[in-house]
């Protein structure tokens, strides 16, 4: 039989906000265990909340990007269950009422365009970390455990999305967008090898054509995009032969196994947890007023999608205007055309030369002294006839690691093409002056000889005569 | 020469100011009180030597210097000890915290320490606050110095000992259900709870979130106005911290209540108290009458279920926030053969038979499937009550009741049945639900000698009108007496 699977996804966003959630600690990562903390993030006794409202504000924009409705007045809750390394044993979350609900996201896969839903965004915080020591490093055979608070209490956002996914390609299409966007919004690291964005998948098998849902089991510690899509292949997989051999798949939470590259089993869910939520007494409403709302919307900057269309419009294809946008390229563009580069030009240059580079040395496209104005004048070097290809990508591997302007290293270097009509007249003279016999033959029609007195004007000019030119004056003297 | 510990918070400052004595004589006079009563009374769980000497002399030096901190300075001041104090030994009355020193000082103990006032020590409590009569303390009950037999009330029974018997001329209780109104009743002392929200929770070892305030036990109204002053304000630390500015209600203590509207709580001031509470009662109200108030009677019909209510609320939230006592982080923890093991053991060891009873209450109201028929339902039932006092408000500008249906029960006569212990703040829950403030003030003695509370209760952020009325009723009723030192050697 053939089946569909239904798939959706809870992402957590760990925000980039400099004090934590619910207290003034740095919530900074790579710190010494334990020295962000405090009363309040310890769960000391007597300790007290109080929320940080730039992760509201940014829970907000994340919404607001995602076409969400804000509630204009939603509750924190107490999620309760008993954890070693979450200080107060409830993690302040959202429940029934959280601050942006109703959104979505469109996403292409495989050249698909869909519409994927996002029921809710909501704001909680982080738990610390435990560091199990000595055995295979897993708490069952540990000696002992260490902790590190240091990220208890760090803000994260929990966006869930409706089971709209339909295959693993479309939900990495799904996370990929949805990093581009918080990576847009700057509201996160957005660092999956750091674990500021993490994924729980839940999937289910119907046959094709089927509206009722299957037996949902959910996955665990994907910590890549590509784990991901891989973990969601393995299991469709893994239910599809369970299901072909009429083996009722059990709902449970499964664990996905990078190295071995498979889900097993984590723990069963017939008795579903029962977290007792209630609204934390200790704080008040979150008021997000009309006023306060369309401030943050009026601050959002252009949003990945936005920003593709526009660039098609200028005439990328889709795939080089997703690549910019997904580069965090974008602005180096813009300004490059805005200067006067052509956009396919300049896009080449970006998503060919200036990526392999940045790919070949390791760095970040702000360490390196590329601008804007730069690429539009290596464009215009190249299509005046002042570079070849082959000296333009010398030299912007020169402008990449910082020796000047694409004119400047082009001098220094001598990359600069012989483009001087005078200039070149006279090389052209003094080479058929040396060379009558082939001069002649030239003269009296005999196209044959032109290469050979190319050669000549290029060895004259060490290589930097305009090829197009010295060919042009050539032909003319026959 | 008088007696320094008999003095008011007010007659000492004067004593302090006039230069007749210092701090230093005055917290020496009190610790000799202490030395004298607390083996029988056993109303400090932790005497701050040191840190009492220090303070003392460091107001001595101030007031040497010409400063005035405020009416607190060189005060010796108790505090119950369900509010944290760095480098002081703070259990909450319970096992689990045994040994546990606090790296921070909750606001209103910062607040004290910035008023001048000297902390002598941090007193007994029943565990976790839980509990009318001061015998759930995981390190023995304190008892009622007018009747050794008898307990002092709960849960800040330590506090209003320490005031009553003179180990402290002033302290700080906290209050979820009665807890500083109900024992000072018993006490034959001041004891008020401020508007939820008017005095930080920070650094309060949380009982039930919601409902949860710290406030004076004072020998005067007057000292109440006094403490009150000097905790009270708004805390970034505290979400849930008054924004305003504080009310102003010094002022109103000497305008009597002639004019004033004040309302008899019908349901809380019949049925279930005890004949001589009620007469004190009635008399009290007539004397207001006398003065010029007018009295009216007034229905709180949903109070009915305000124990009911109470009794799903607190419970859920300390569910939640004893839940933090685990053994992982700090206090005492009980080794288990994995992580869960250790949690379970610790917290059984740790938490005395109440605390374990509401934490078992509280999750199975909270738990899937009963949420909504307890939890949901009390917070419903929540919503009605206020409506009803603030329906009550708007026809009256104060409230009145008895503060306990009872006068002080010997020691004993409740633990085994914790219903009839919860009736013993029957008078005093539904201005928790309401968030609203009250004050217990004395007002007579019952056959046995033992002294009786009357409540007052006005609207939220109506303080000014509640120490107004409290004042008039202090004065009125005439009584002002200790307990004889019957507890002396």
């Amino acid at each position: 039989m053939s089946y569909e699977a239904v798939i959706g996804i809870e992402t957590h966003v760990e925000l980039k906000t400099r004090s934590k959630m619910f207290c003034g600690c740095s919530a900074e990562f790579g710190a010494e265990p334990n020295t962000h903390t405090c009363p309040v993030c310890l769960g000391l006794p007597g300790a007290l909340p109080v929320p940080n409202e730039q992760a509201i504000e940014w829970i907000v924009a994340i919404g607001l990007a995602l076409d969400s409705t804000i509630a204009p007045w939603s509750v924190f809750h107490r999620k309760n269950y008993f954890y070693a390394d979450m200080p107060k044993n409830y993690q302040i979350s959202q429940f029934d009422i959280p601050i942006c609900s109703d959104g979505h996201l469109d996403v292409i896969a495989e050249g698909e365009l869909a519409r994927i839903g996002v029921t809710r965004v909501h704001m909680e915080e982080d738990t610390g970390k435990s560091t199990h020591v000595g055995g295979d490093g897993r708490i069952q055979s540990a000696d002992y455990t260490l902790l590190d608070f240091n990220r208890a209490g760090v803000p994260l956002v929990e966006v869930v999305s409706e089971p709209d996914l339909r295959s693993p390609a479309q939900a990495r299409a799904y996370v990929q967008e949805l990093r581009e966007i918080v990576a847009t919004l700057d509201v996160s690291d957005a660092r999956l090898e750091e674990g500021s964005m993490r994924f729980d998948a839940n999937i289910s098998l119907r046959p094709q054509g089927s509206e009722a849902l299957g037996v949902k089991v959910e996955i665990k510690n994907m910590n890549s995009f590509r784990s991901l899509e891989r973990a969601l292949t393995f299991e469709i997989e893994r239910q599809r032969r369970l299901l072909d051999a009429g083996t009722p798949v059990s709902q449970e939470t499964r664990h996905w196994d990078e190295a071995a590259g498979v889900t097993h089993s984590m723990r069963s869910k017939e008795e579903s947890s029962d977290y007792r939520y209630f609204m934390e007494p200790d704080l008040v409403p979150i008021v997000v007023s009309d006023e306060w709302r369309e401030r943050i919307r009026a601050g959002l900057p252009e949003l990945p999608a936005r920003q593709r269309v526009r660039y098609i419009a200028l005439g990328l294809d889709p795939g080089t205007a997703a690549t910019l946008v997904a580069g965090g390229l974008g602005s180096l563009f813009e300004v490059a055309v805005g200067a006067g580069g052509k956009a396919r030009t300049v896009a080449n240059w970006l998503t060919g030369e200036v990526t392999a580079y940045l790919r070949r040395e390791g760095g970040k496209l702000s360490d390196t002294s590329i601008s804007g104005e730069a690429l539009a004048e290596l464009c215009r070097l190249v299509d005046g006839g002042d570079l070849s290809i082959s000296a333009a990508k010398t030299v912007l591997e020169g402008v990449l690691s910082g020796e000047g302007s694409p004119r400047e290293v082009a001098e220094r270097r001598d990359l600069l093409q012989l483009s001087d009509v005078g200039v070149l007249e006279a090389v052209v003279d003094e080479v058929l002056g040396a060379n009558p016999k082939e001069a002649d033959r030239l003269r009296t029609g005999d196209m044959k000889v032109l290469g050979f007195l190319m050669g000549q004007v290029m060895r004259a000019t060490r290589g930097k005569a305009d090829p197009k030119l010295a060919n042009e004056m050539l032909r003319s003297r026959a | 020469m008088t007696d320094l510990t008999d003095l008011t918070v007010r007659q000492a400052a004067e004593l302090l100011r006039s230069g007749e004595t210092s701090a230093v004589e005055l917290l020496e006079a009190v610790k000799e009180q202490a030395a004298r009563t607390e083996a029988e009374l056993h109303a400090y769980l932790t005497l701050d030597q040191e840190g009492a000497r220090a303070a003392a002399v460091a107001a001595d030096e101030s007031f040497g210097r010409g400063e005035d901190l405020g009416p607190l300075q060189g005060i010796p001041v108790a505090v119950k000890d369900n509010m944290v104090t760095r480098g002081v030994e703070t259990t909450a009355g319970s096992q689990v915290l045994a040994g546990y020193t606090p790296p921070y000082d909750a606001t209103v103990v910062k607040g004290l320490r910035a008023g001048g006032a000297v902390l002598v020590g941090k007193t007994n409590l029943d565990e976790f606050a839980m509990g009318s009569s001061t015998e759930n303390s995981a390190y023995g009950p304190s008892r009622n110095p007018w009747d050794t037999d008898r307990v002092p009330g709960g849960s800040s029974g330590g506090s209003a000992v320490t005031v009553a018997a003179g180990s402290a001329l002033a302290a700080l209780g906290s209050d979820t259900g009665g807890s500083i109104r109900q024992p000072a009743s018993l006490c034959g002392v001041v004891g008020m709870k401020p508007t939820y929200g008017l005095v930080s929770r920070y650094g309060l070892i949380a009982f039930a979130s919601s409902l949860d305030q710290i406030g004076p036990i004072t020998r005067t109204v007057e000292d109440s106005v006094s403490v009150l002053e000097t905790i009270i304000g708004h805390d970034p630390m505290d979400a849930t911290s008054y924004r305003g500015e504080a009310p102003e209600f010094r002022s109103g203590l000497d305008e009597g209540v002639s004019g004033i509207r004040i309302g008899v709580v019908r349901e809380l001031s019949g049925e279930g108290i005890e004949p001589d509470v009620l007469d004190a009662f009635t008399r009290q109200v007539d004397r207001l009458s006398d003065a010029g108030a007018d009295i009216v009677e007034v229905s709180l019909p949903s109070t009915e279920y305000a124990l009911s209510t109470y009794y799903l609320i607190a419970p859920a939230e300390c569910s939640a926030n004893l839940a933090r006592f685990d053994g992982v982080r700090y206090g005492n923890r009980v080794d288990g053969g994995t992580v869960e093991e250790m949690m379970a053991r610790t917290r059984h060891a740790g938490f005395g038979p109440e605390v374990t009873r509401r934490v078992l209450l509280g999750t199975y109201a909270l738990s899937a499937g009963y949420y909504d028929a307890f939890y949901g339902q009390a917070q419903r039932v929540r919503t009605l009550v206020i409506a009803d006092f603030t329906e009550a408000y708007a026809n009256v500008d104060a409230l009145v009741s008895p503060t306990s249906p009872t006068t002080a029960f010997a020691l004993g006569a409740r633990t085994q049945d914790p219903l009839s212990m919860y009736m013993s703040d029957i008078c005093t829950i539904p201005s928790n639900l309401a968030g609203d403030p009250s004050i217990s003030v004395p007002v007579g003695v019952d056959a046995k000698g033992l002294p009786i509370g009357f409540q007052v209760m006005a609207q939220a952020l109506g303080e000014r009108m509640l120490f107004r009325v409290a004042a008039e009723v202090e004065r009125l009723a005439e009584f002002r007496r200790l307990p004889s030192r019957k507890v002396a050697p």
